[in-house]
């Protein structure tokens, strides 16, 4: 039962996300994207993971993914065309599938040396979401990256606001 | 053993049919109780002619619109145009599952195992509504990016903007009641507010957070695009907003997910700030019965204010949600936070 949920999560998954690459319309895309993006959230609560899978639904489908149909919806892009841009060059495609072999090998070596034991071991606290909480923001947990990472989005977000900002009067007339 | 799993299951599915038809009805009724109320303040008598006092009037607008035709805008993009409506209407109706509305019973010892009164109970409840409320703004932009129509779009990316900006104070009121409770579960939430101060006040979240309270309320009014933050369907500028172009049987879906999204910010509102099912002198079993009531007078104040108040302006609307409520929703999860501190 539990395999056959899997599959059906999974074949979900990766069909939308094949879906997203292959749509000309990119208000389609967005949604396929949404949905590839539920499947994860179920797969997560599979694995006994409800707090991953809510918080995956609320910042990926809910928040990010209505910002990505703002900007498709203002641009009002109907499709896209189908010629590789020129200024990337003939060997762009190319290069491409190279890169992505690349990647293709070293995720299947990653996943060969790991170890399931450890896998099997380790379930069971990711599931609470006080656990989770104590292991972000104990010094001897990850407080230390968490903290950096809040300051990097900060300086990511104040740098959004200077440039939308409208330029001052004086500015301008300089 | 298979007896009972069986039983548990079947009282399981009766409970889901029974939630979900007390949902429907429930916007049949909030109509009917929508345009008595609207009548009797504007000094009129509302609908009075299908059954007692009007109160069969919804189910013959719904008969009515059933058998409407069903009109697609001939630019339209078919499948997101009929997808839309039924993001909407699914996202309303599953939000009101992680929702506990009474104890446990054993229905008189009808059952072996007591029932919870609640669909599902997932230890993160609270997260759960805010994530599918979250994805129930799609049902708005989709309809109105796919009717193909200038009203529609720019009804669907108003609503988009109002429910980003309202999302945050609405989470971070939120935020505040999970601290004093200390659970992401409504039924903790629920639990927590049990007992008495001084044998008088009931140790509702609402006396420790009146200020949560508010923003809670009125962010739940601008994510539910109600008046006096209805500016997505606002008449004078848009025609009907997102849903301009739908017809039929899809328009009242967009109809009734709207009634019922009205239900479940009432119904979370009940259970993070006034006390849930609990109340005083009835026996626990009937506690479903407070929380009707509860409900009931949010929903009521929720009307009474929609036709009370104008609408705001735009620009208005977005300088409140940033300006004024978000700063107030943070200052009032530090001050919690302090709160939580200072009594351990």
């Amino acid at each position: 039962m539990d395999l056959v949920v899997f599959y059906i999560l999974a074949g979900v998954t990766v069909l939308a996300s094949i879906g997203v690459v292959s749509q000309r319309n990119p208000m389609h895309s967005v949604m396929l994207l949404i949905v590839s993006f539920a499947g994860l959230a179920g797969i997560y609560i599979q694995l006994d993971a409800p707090f991953t899978a809510v918080t995956q639904i609320i910042i990926y489908a809910g928040a990010i993914m209505v910002l990505f149909l703002f900007v498709v919806m203002l641009l009002n892009a109907h499709t896209e065309d189908d010629v590789i841009p020129s200024r990337l060059g003939p060997h762009a495609l190319k290069l491409a599938v190279l890169l992505s072999l690349v990647l293709v090998f070293e995720l299947a070596s990653a996943i060969m040396k790991l170890d399931r034991a450890s896998f099997d071991a380790a379930t069971g606290s990711i599931s609470s979401v006080s656990a989770i909480g104590s292991q972000l923001y104990k010094t001897d947990g990850y407080a230390f990256a968490f903290e950096v990472t809040s300051v990097l989005i900060l300086v990511s977000m104040v740098g959004a606001v200077v440039i939308a900002r409208r330029p001052r009067k004086e500015s301008r007339e300089r | 053993m298979l007896a009972l799993i069986d039983q548990a299951l079947i009282a399981h599915l009766v409970l889901i049919f029974i939630v979900f038809n007390c949902l429907v009805l429930s916007a049949a009724f909030m109509v009917w109780m929508e345009r008595k109320v609207c009548a009797y303040i504007q000094d009129r008598e509302g609908p009075n002619r299908v059954g007692p006092e009007g109160l069969l009037q919804p189910f013959a607008d719904v008969i009515k619109l059933l058998f409407k035709e069903d009109l697609r805008p001939k630019a339209a993009d078919t499948l997101l145009f009929l997808i839309a409506p039924v993001i909407s209407a699914i996202t309303a109706f599953a939000a009101f599952s992680v929702i506990p509305f009474g104890t446990e019973t054993t229905l008189f010892g009808l059952l072996n195992e007591p029932l919870r009164l609640e669909v599902t109970d997932v230890n993160v409840a609270v997260l759960v509504i805010f994530a599918i409320t979250s994805m129930g703004v799609y049902g708005i932009v989709l309809a109105g990016w796919s009717s193909n129509s200038k009203y529609s779009l720019l009804g669907g990316l108003r609503s988009s903007a109002q429910m980003i900006s309202y999302e945050l104070s609405y989470g971070l009121a939120l935020a505040s009641v999970i601290m004093l409770a200390g659970s992401l579960s409504l039924r903790e939430i629920v639990m927590n507010q049990s007992g008495y101060w001084w044998h008088v006040i009931p140790k509702w979240h609402i006396f420790l957070q009146p200020i949560g309270f508010v923003i809670y309320l009125t962010a739940g009014v601008a994510e539910t695009n109600r008046a006096p933050f209805d500016f997505p369907e606002a008449e004078q500028e848009l025609v009907a907003g997102y849903h301009t172009e739908y017809s039929s049987m899809a328009f009242a879906m967009f109809f009734l997910a709207e009634y019922i999204n009205m239900v479940t910010v009432s119904a979370v509102a009940t259970s993070l700030y006034l006390g849930g099912w609990l109340g005083p002198f009835l026996p626990a079993w009937l506690g479903w019965v407070y929380f009707m009531i509860k409900v009931l007078l949010i929903l009521f104040f929720y009307v009474w204010m929609r036709w009370t108040l104008p609408r705001y302006r735009y620009d208005q609307l977005m300088e409140f949600g940033w300006k004024w409520l978000l700063p107030a929703a943070v200052l009032n999860l530090i001050g919690t936070a302090a709160l939580v501190i200072w009594l351990g």
